[in-house]
């Protein structure tokens, strides 16, 4: 059994307009000390996703079918009291945005203290080593003279590597790592991502990564999820996902990464833009901006199908379709 | 006097910093200090950096968290004021010509942070159009809500987002309203912090087109930061690396990226991550990041460097010009002026 198994979750926005569905029978599971990367459009539904796992989707958004299970068991229909045990203990989570994680009234010190308190029986001495040996681990500089700043005082990514501490100090069995490293500099993401990775292999956690930086997925992932207009367009191993993806949205994002080696007049870029989310069309929903579209994909939607070494969402990959 | 970072431009530059310093000062309150017998303790974020950006280019600076280059940004939009040195915008000094709105409408700014640089009270259509208004760009309800729609669309969003409100929208669509509403005020210089890290990277491809595009069809000068080096190779004529607060190594995009000499910046462009790297690590850079409330005496970067000896863990390499004389580029190293790196 899986630690996580998300399972045709669905998420919903009721609005003056009708109601939008963000997240659309999304399913996938995640073993212990396995680390699932999860790319895809900007506005694809990797926040609401994780926002869901650990129970703090912001409504009027609601989780409209589906079932979350850790370890075997349901969280999504867990009462607030039980899922903020649930949080900090068994899933740790770091999020996009690190000002709303951080209390900007609150040194970074005492933040973490607390955060330790709460879930583990340790001493007030023991808990402030532990808080400054977990700046130095997530590579803040002389964290003895910097436990007591306040977030304001530090950088961008200063503060982004306290979120990670935040997030990992209580030792959680799942995290979820919203752009853990987005705002950071390639050494220091190097440095975080050698501690994700540190984490699986000793203490069998699983992650839950979300990030636009294939160079980090690549390093670090098992397996890729691809998601699209709220659902997931291609899953499988890291290696076939990033270098030969089978669903044509996943071959035009791989498509898009600026190359390190030449400089381009222009970046490849895959045309157009993802549908909104009360406009996406029928059959399935990236069919305006693909150039393997055919009458099929304009009125049945896709199941994730076998491509390859990986599944995919999409027409091409069905039984006797012609071979892509 | 120090030798400057800033090589001579042969047009008059847009944007020059002459010597600039930033200082922080990051105490604890009076009290705590007092009981505990504490020194007031500063932080130089920002420490004698020169650097000039011609008109219609684009200036990329690159270097580790924490090193400086937020603060960068802000001096060079006048958000922060240095404490040493000055910055000019035209050749006037930048408070001269923040006082002036005609001049203060021709820079602008992508914040690093999308989150908290928009109103979460405003709708989307009006914190795009603000700048709009506030500068009296254009006059009537119709031509602004048209102008707004394009330039939602033009960051891929749809002109009915304008109606919703900041939390309603993903991570990268936040990042791409701060976008559209930077372009807004129709600027001339703009100061790009870190403006597509929540991008996918086929909607980052079409910001950075469209960066481009602006740029070569209405001469548009930047001043981006990223940490992304392929991104910063793609965007940058000139690129500066920070190490420190300080500028290191600076000199024409493609003959850094192609030769770097500072060992920093060796290390910097060894240590990107790619896609062959599948299931393997990284050789990391090396050493601590070293504080800066308490920098290494010397060349700050001698605790990590492979090639520091004496001279470098007490007297402060000052720039020297290196490369053939068409790419010039400015490092600071002794080694590199002593011909051993
Ligand atoms: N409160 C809300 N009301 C209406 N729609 C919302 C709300 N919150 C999120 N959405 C929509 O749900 C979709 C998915 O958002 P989500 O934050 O999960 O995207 P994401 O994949 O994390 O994108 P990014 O890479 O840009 O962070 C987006 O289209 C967004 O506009
Ligand atoms: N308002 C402030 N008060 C005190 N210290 C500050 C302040 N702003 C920045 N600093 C410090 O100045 C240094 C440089 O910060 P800055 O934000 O410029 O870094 P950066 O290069 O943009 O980093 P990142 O890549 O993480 O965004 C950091 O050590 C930071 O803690
Ligand atoms: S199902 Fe059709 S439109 Fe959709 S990705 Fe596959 S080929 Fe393209
Ligand atoms: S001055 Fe010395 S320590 Fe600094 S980078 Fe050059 S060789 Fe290394
Ligand atoms: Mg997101
Ligand atoms: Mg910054």
């Amino acid at each position: 059994m899986a630690l996580l198994e998300v399972d045709r979750l669905t998420v919903e926005f009721p609005t003056r307009r009708g109601t939008l569905r963000a997240l659309d029978g999304v399913s996938f599971s995640i073993g212990a000390g396995e680390v699932l990367g999860v790319v895809g459009e900007s506005g694809a539904g990797k926040s609401l996703t994780g926002a869901s796992i650990i129970g703090l989707l912001e409504p009027p958004g609601r989780i409209a079918s589906g079932e979350i299970r850790l370890n075997g068991e349901r969280i999504d229909t867990l009462k607030p009291e039980a899922m903020r045990h649930i949080r900090g203990k068994q899933i740790g989570a770091i999020f996009q945005d690190p000002l709303t994680t951080l209390n900007p009234l609150y040194s970074v010190g005492r933040q973490l203290v607390e955060t330790m308190q709460a879930h583990l029986k340790l001493s007030d001495a023991e808990a402030r080593s532990r808080a400054v040996g977990w700046l130095r681990e997530v590579g803040i500089p002389a964290p003895e003279q910097r436990v007591e700043a306040y977030p304001h005082q530090f950088s961008g990514g200063m503060r982004q590597r306290v979120v990670i501490a935040l997030a990992l100090c209580a030792e959680p069995r799942l995290v979820i790592a919203d752009e853990p490293t987005t705002a950071l500099d390639v050494s220091v993401q190097a440095q975080i991502i050698a501690l994700l990775r540190r984490l699986t292999r000793e203490h069998g956690a699983s992650v839950m990564l979300v990030t636009h930086d294939m160079g980090v997925i690549a390093e670090t992932a098992d397996r890729v999820a691809v998601m699209y207009a709220g659902r997931i367009a291609e899953i499988g191993p890291v290696a076939s996902v990033v270098k030969a993806p089978a669903h044509p949205y996943s071959k035009g994002l791989m498509g898009s990464i600026p190359a390190l080696g030449h400089r381009m007049a222009r970046l490849a870029q895959i045309d157009g833009a993802m549908p909104r989310l009360n406009a996406i069309p029928p059959g399935c929903a990236f069919n305006p901006r693909c150039k393997r579209v055919f009458d099929r994909c304009r009125v049945e939607r896709p199941d994730l199908l076998p491509a390859g070494d990986t599944r995919a969402a999409c027409w091409l990959y069905a039984e006797g379709a012609a071979d892509a | 006097m120090p030798d400057r970072a800033g090589t001579p431009v042969p047009e008059a530059p847009m944007l020059e910093a002459i010597g600039v310093s930033r200082v922080f000062d990051v105490s604890r309150p009076w009290l705590q200090r007092t009981l505990a017998g504490e020194k007031r303790l500063t932080l130089r974020a920002v420490d004698d950096v020169s650097f000039a950006i011609a008109p219609g280019s684009t200036l990329s600076l690159v270097g580790e968290s924490g090193c400086g280059k937020s603060t960068i940004a802000r001096l060079a939009v006048g958000l922060y004021a240095p404490s040493a040195g000055e910055i000019r915008f035209e050749g006037n000094s930048l408070s001269v010509a923040r006082a002036q709105p005609a001049l203060r409408r021709r820079m602008n700014m992508i914040f690093q942070d999308p989150y908290a640089s928009l109103n979460p009270r405003w709708r989307v259509r009006d914190i795009v159009a603000e700048p709009i208004r506030a500068f009296k760009i254009l006059d009537g309800a119709k031509a602004i809500a048209d102008r707004v729609g394009a330039l939602l669309a033009q960051v891929g969003l749809s002109p009915a987002d304008g109606e919703r409100y900041p939390h309603e929208f993903s991570g990268g669509q936040r990042q791409r309203i701060s976008i559209a509403r930077a372009l807004s005020s129709e600027p001339d210089f703009l100061v790009c912090d870190e403006p597509t890290s929540a991008l996918d990277v086929s909607v980052q491809a079409q910001i950075l087109n469209l960066m481009k595009e602006l740029q070569e069809r209405l001469g548009l000068t930047y001043l981006f930061i990223s940490h992304n080096l392929a991104v910063v190779r793609h965007m940058s004529d000139r690129l500066g690396v920070m190490y420190l607060g300080r500028i290191v190594e600076m000199g024409p995009g493609e003959e850094v990226f192609a030769r770097p000499r500072h060992p920093y910046t060796r290390m910097l462009l060894d240590a990107i991550p790619d896609l062959e790297m599948v299931g393997r690590a990284r050789t990391p850079v090396g050493g601590e990041v070293p504080s800066p409330i308490d920098p290494p005496p010397g060349c700050a970067f001698h605790p990590r460097c492979p090639l520091a000896n004496a001279r470098c863990r007490t007297e402060r390499p000052e720039h020297t010009r290196a490369g053939p004389s068409a790419a010039e580029v400015l490092v600071a190293c002794h080694a590199v002026a002593e011909g051993r790196a």
